[in-house]
């Protein structure tokens, strides 16, 4: 599946975008966030980032699709 | 029939936004302008740089508007948010709503910027002399 990665959560990947292939079978929201701190160990020393699926966020238990639009969003910092 | 105005630009044009908000109905306008600070901090700001997700953005932003039409009589609401990088003065954000009478207008407007604040995917880089920080990333 592929991710959109904005702000710092970009400067940790490295990319925009990521294709993702070696997570979990059927992932939720939740699994993605593990996978991605176990990967990139600086998500965990972020204030918090949320998950959006098709342009909403999405919960923790929220199945991700692989024709979703999904996108790692940190801290909003707007205004 | 209300007006509603949102949207992602490069430059906010201030002078634009008596139109996008006068009506009819209204008997008063309330706007909220953010703009960029020179010190953080104590620390001289040379530049803030604003990115966006847009198609959440916009959508969170529609959201927002119609909450707040929901929660009180409005006739218009505008939310414009700026994006790329934005010197010191220069206007970053700019929320308003027009209602019959004015208490409407200073809650509503207070709910749009603080609201868009806490909810809409924009992120803020604070560029100094020497240093770049993401603004709210780290606790």
């Amino acid at each position: 599946m592929n991710v959109l990665f904005f702000g710092i959560a970009r400067d940790i990947v490295g990319t925009s975008e990521l294709s993702i292939s070696d997570i979990v079978k059927n992932p939720t929201v939740n699994d993605l966030k593990q996978y991605l701190i176990s990967k990139y160990s600086n998500f965990s020393k972020l204030t918090s980032f949320a998950v959006a699926v098709n342009n909403e966020y999405a919960k923790d238990d929220v199945p991700l699709e692989q024709n979703d639009e999904i996108a790692i969003i940190p801290p909003v910092s707007g205004g | 029939m209300k007006k509603l105005n949102i949207e992602i630009v490069d430059i906010i044009d201030t002078s634009k936004m008596y139109a996008q908000l006068s009506h009819a109905h209204s008997g008063g306008i309330c706007v909220f302008i953010g703009t960029v600070r020179e010190f953080t901090n104590n620390e001289e700001v040379v530049a803030l740089e604003f990115e966006t997700y847009q198609a959440m953005a916009i959508k969170e932003m529609q959201k927002i508007a119609d909450e707040a039409v929901a929660k009180w009589n409005l006739n218009s609401v505008i939310i414009q948010h700026a994006v790329g990088a934005k010197k010191v003065e220069e206007p970053v954000v700019i929320v308003g709503a027009s209602a019959a009478h004015r208490p409407e207008c200073f809650e509503a407007c207070r709910f749009l910027i603080d609201t868009l604040k806490e909810r809409v995917p924009i992120w803020k880089k604070e560029m100094f002399k020497n240093k770049e920080v993401w603004v709210s990333a780290h606790p």
